[in-house]
């Protein structure tokens, strides 16, 4: 994995040739604006759909084991 | 009579419905057989016969009626990086093992809405991450295609690789794909089939498993252009759940097939001729502008003096990306969890089982870009190449309409081929990254067979949402070409 | 609580900045239309983007950015027109995306003011650095099995203001009067409840100490101290731990801590939020904020008189004290309570019986001023009573305290109770003659030279009256009828 991340990365830094000076970074593809949606409340009351695929559940609570310190 | 079924093109099916010629539930049949007959391709991961069945019959009862919606009756697949409501959804991969979403896509939901009757998920590579189908849990795609004399499997090429084998193989009338540097193009060229990876934002991400949001693009693969414009139509629209999709009509794609490419400008960009690529694919590039100069179109040298750079710059923001996406898959609310005393040992037992060896380089590789000191000299400085690269393709539409320019490097390779170098690997999108990177519509056309007898594709780019003039210089394309080959079906009834 | 610890080798000064995590007060989240009122069942209030399910994007909330930009106008700060979403990337299960959506490098709000109230009267600026918005967290409760966490993601995707200071406080005390003044500027403005044992509003303190005059020590940071006492107190512990080490000639590591309220110290936070790196970069998912300047003035036009600007107005216009006016407007609901009740009265009087009598019998009940069982036009009234002589000023008491029990308005009370103060100087000289005509033993006492009797003739006036004789009258009455006593 190593040898190949390295190879990899050696590739990619032909990047570096690129003369950027004064160019903005892509900020996104399309050219329109933010879509905002109304402040009201459209979604959840779904906790089957939620929970329905966790691998352990318990009283509505999705379950993981705890950080050992 | 059931091998005739599924040579029909998705038009022609769509035709004899509505005239009721035929039943959705005998083409349907046909195809569910078709299917059983060809698991040595390995293209579905998810077969679903009683749902087809149960489409097909509400489809026929509409058509009797003399309704119908754009896909009414057409039996088609899903990639398996879309999520369908209550069908296993896997993305390729062993993390997402027995996820099954109880949401569906925008884009399968809009072509359910339509009519169309669902087959069945295609396999993919793990996380659309390959350009072979090589790294899908689930084991290779086989192409359809064979090399002349040559009985080695081939790869059908990636990410979209089940959906591209199973529309090659006559499994199913239409796809689903994804493209995101070159996943539906690619394996359409290596496969003989159209793909076509629509402008972004043309169709709704919601519901389909993310790997770089700012490049994924669902799109059609089809044996046809016009299949590919009926089912664009279908699949695009605005959807008010995905931020990045854009509120601009859908028009009839299918009635710019027929317009001339007369006065059309088509640029032919210098950098596009790779050094080392084989001289039959530089052949093939000069065939089809002779093609379409013969229709009448003008044919303009242009540069796009940044081309080199696109698939280093991609490789840097798609991997950076993903590996922000791929956060989510850590066993605690869906899908695969490797359980451990320990929460941390959980998430990275989970994570190292889950994911296979090529999502892990990607990740670290975009772990890495993003990392404090080197943000500034990798990710900032691709996504300012990246501007650069867009800003090449808009100055080229003053002078030209579209692009013409080879899908691929090479021709269908064979499996395990390129396993041990993925630099190798990832020099597969080097013609197809590009047009992800400046967000614009582009369309891979079966053009021609290399030497050894495999197929070989021709891409048209275009302006952003005008898949009009992509589809009607493929058409144009597609007519003059006349290919009409079709793999020999080794496949059949061979597990 | 002073700011400057005495160390053994000399004087150390606090600096002390705050960030404060403020829900926005909205109906949905952030990025998703699902609830956020508080206290729901376990993940009943969690869409599929909440919980980060394969596929899911984020949608933004324009009322949230509204709030934001509100905010911002209310600590008078930079309003910034475009402003970017990043994604701040960290492992842990209260947070599903694996990110939280954030702003790091382009906040919506940059720098404002916020003026402290100190309790000698004194004011001082301090300087706000930023305001951004971003995603609130789920829950990680650790207590309900000995060795499983159990998550709740009701919370994930809540819009939160996370408003950062400037390292200008100087003392615990100032970090208490910061939060108050903040609480009851988002409280003005309505964008946040400001209810920090519902966690609506969190602060993480960081503190350093120094060599006052030395340039800025090493700071820890304490993480998500939910009360204006427990930051108090986390900043005197934490200071001392830290000139105890720098006093033995140690380093302070810049870490981040937790406090314990039961131990009363800090300690170290281990792995949770300790990923050195988060890797920001843009929400590919989302596309930059950006609104116009005729926006950003429709909600300047909108925004209420807020705290500083009404109690200057208090001051000039109705004549309060700068302690008095300070007390009435930290409350939005008990500035509006007075001026209510002060409306066409003098306005001290209506300050008086607020700060005294309404605040001590809403304290002893456990209540609120917006659900005080005496209106403020009721308690106008009563004031008026007083004030045109219907009734004495030791008899409202007694109206008050029936009118807190029963909620009902003063008039009613006095006649039903027949408590109308007696004002026929006719009627009071007859009891005053019946008293000094019982006692005038007394009498003569009083025309002796003993004075202080003055008083219990008052009483036993007050007494034959039911208390209800004017008492100026009794007192008038009472001297020009025993006479001067005999030096």
């Amino acid at each position: 994995m190593a040898a190949e991340l390295s190879g990899i990365l050696t590739w990619i830094e032909q990047l570096g040739e690129v003369d950027t000076e004064g160019v903005a970074p892509m900020t996104s593809v399309v050219g329109h604006a933010l879509h905002h949606r109304e402040d009201k409340v459209t979604d959840g009351d779904r906790r089957d759909d939620v929970l329905a695929n966790a691998p352990e559940t318990t009283d509505g609570y999705f379950v993981v084991p705890k950080v050992v310190e | 009579m059931s091998s005739g079924l599924t040579d029909l093109t998705l038009a022609e099916a769509r035709d004899k419905l509505r005239a009721r010629e035929i039943s959705v539930q005998e083409l349907t049949e046909a195809h569910l057989n078709a299917i059983e007959s060809a698991k040595a391709l390995n293209a579905f991961v998810v077969e679903t016969a009683d749902r087809a069945h149960a489409d097909a019959a509400q489809s026929d009862s509409r058509l009797a009626k003399g309704e119908g919606g754009l896909l009414e009756g057409i039996p088609v697949a899903i990639k398996d990086l879309f999520c369908t409501e209550g069908i296993a959804s896997t993305a390729g991969s062993h993390i997402l093992n027995g996820f099954r979403p109880t949401y569906e896509s925008t884009v399968s939901a809009n072509m359910w809405r339509e009519g169309a009757v669902m087959l069945g998920k295609t396999n993919m590579d793990e996380f659309a991450m390959g350009s072979s189908n090589e790294t899908s849990h689930y084991g290779p795609v086989r192409n359809p295609w064979r090399a002349d004399g040559d009985n080695r499997d081939l790869v059908p090429g990636g990410s979209s690789g089940g959906s591209a084998a199973a529309v090659a193989a006559s499994l199913c009338l239409g796809a689903t794909g994804t493209d995101t540097g070159g996943s539906i193009r690619q394996p359409a060229a290596f496969t003989g089939t159209v793909g076509l990876k629509p402008t972004y934002g043309r169709c709704s991400r919601w519901g389909i498993v993310a790997f770089a949001s700012s490049l994924d693009q669902a799109g059609p693969m089809t044996r046809t252009v016009r299949d590919s414009a009926i089912m664009l139509r279908a699949m695009a629209g605005h959807d008010q759940k995905d931020s990045t999709s854009v509120d601009v009509a859908v028009p009839d794609y299918e009635a710019a097939l027929d317009r001339s490419v007369k006065g059309l400008r088509i640029g032919v960009p210098a950098e596009y001729r790779i050094d080392g690529t084989p001289a039959e694919i530089a052949a093939l590039w000069d065939q089809g502008i002779a093609w379409l100069k013969d229709a009448g179109a003008e044919i303009v040298e242009v540069s796009l003096p940044h081309t080199k750079y696109a698939l280093p710059a991609y490789y840097i923001v798609a991997p950076a990306e993903a590996s922000s996406n791929l956060a989510r898959y850590d066993g605690v609310r869906y899908g695969f969890r490797e359980d451990r005393d320990d929460l941390t040992e959980m998430y990275e037992a989970t994570r190292a089982a889950g994911f296979g060896a090529e999502v892990k380089r990607r990740v670290l590789i975009g772990t890495y870009v993003l990392s404090a000191g080197y943000y500034d000299a990798y990710y900032l400085q691709a996504q300012k190449v990246r501007t650069l690269i867009a800003d090449d393709f808009k100055k080229t539409w003053d002078r030209v309409d579209a692009l013409l320019t080879p899908t691929t490097p090479e021709s269908a390779f064979g499996i395990g081929e390129k396993s041990d170098d993925p630099v190798a690997m990832y020099l597969n999108d080097i013609l197809t990254v590009p047009a992800n990177m400046a967000g614009l519509p582009a369309l891979s056309v079966p053009a021609g067979l290399s030497a050894r007898g495999l197929p070989l594709g021709l891409q048209v780019v275009g302006r952003a949402f005008d898949e009009e003039t992509v589809l009607q210089v493929g058409a144009s394309l597609e007519r003059a070409a006349g290919f009409d080959h079709r793999p020999m079906p080794w496949w059949r009834d061979q597990a | 609580m002073s700011g400057v610890i005495q160390g053994a080798t000399g004087p150390w000064e606090m600096v002390i900045g705050l960030e404060v995590h403020a829900q926005v007060s909205s109906d949905s989240k952030l990025f998703s239309g699902a609830a956020t009122a508080f206290g729901a069942a376990p993940n009943t209030q969690v869409s599929l983007v909440d919980a980060a399910m394969p596929g899911m994007l984020p949608v933004i909330n324009k009322v949230c950015v509204e709030q934001a930009v509100r905010t911002g106008l209310g600590l008078k700060a930079k309003i910034n027109l475009h402003s970017v979403f990043d994604r701040k990337n960290y492992f842990y299960p209260d947070l599903p995306q694996g990110y939280q959506i954030s702003q790091y490098l382009q906040p919506v709000v940059g720098a404002g003011t916020l003026v402290l109230d100190m309790e000698d009267g004194s004011s001082r600026a301090i300087g706000i650095t930023r305001l951004h918005l971003e995603q609130d967290a789920g829950k990680s409760v650790h207590d309900m099995h000995p060795d499983r966490t159990y998550v709740d993601l009701n919370r994930s995707g809540v819009a939160l203001m996370e408003i950062v200071s400037e390292p200008d406080l100087r003392s615990p005390e100032e970090a208490g009067a910061y939060l108050r003044k903040m609480r009851s500027i988002l409280r003005y403005l309505g964008t946040c409840d400001g209810n920090m044992e519902e966690g609506s509003m969190r602060a993480d303190v960081n503190v350093s100490v120094r060599r006052p005059g030395d340039d800025y020590g090493t700071r820890c940071e304490i993480k998500n101290v939910n009360s204006v006492r427990f930051v108090q107190q986390a900043i005197e512990v934490e200071a001392q731990r830290q000139v105890d080490i720098l006093e033995d000639g140690g380093e302070i590591l810049q870490e981040t801590r937790l406090f314990d309220s039961r131990k009363n110290e800090t300690r170290s936070m281990r792995s949770k939020e300790e990923a050195h790196d988060y890797r920001y970069f843009p929400d590919p998912d989302l596309l930059p904020l950006e609104f116009e300047q005729a926006w950003v003035d429709e909600i300047a036009a909108s925004l209420p008189e807020l705290p500083d600007d009404r109690k200057a107005r208090f001051i000039d216009e109705l004549g309060l004290s700068p302690y008095d006016a300070g007390v009435l407007v930290a409350e939005k609901e008990v500035a509006d309570y007075f001026e209510t009740a002060a409306s066409g009265r003098d306005p001290k009087v209506a300050a008086n019986w607020i700060t005294g009598d309404l605040f001590g019998a809403l304290n002893k009940a456990g209540l609120e001023v917006a659900n005080s069982p005496v209106a403020a036009t009721d308690l106008g009234a009563l004031i008026d009573l007083i004030a045109d002589d219907t009734i004495s000023g030791r008899i409202a008491k007694d109206v008050f305290e029936d009118m807190f029990k029963s909620g009902r308005a003063p008039g009613e009370i006095v006649e039903e109770k027949g408590l109308r103060q007696v004002t026929d100087s006719g009627a009071i000289e007859a009891i005053v003659d019946s008293v000094l005509g019982a006692n005038q033993d007394k009498v003569e006492e009083y025309r002796g030279g003993k004075e202080k009797l003055l008083g219990f003739f008052v009483g036993q006036v007050m007494k034959q009256s039911q208390g209800k004789a004017n008492p100026k009258i009794v007192n008038d009455l009472l001297k020009q009828k025993l006479g001067q006593p005999e030096a």
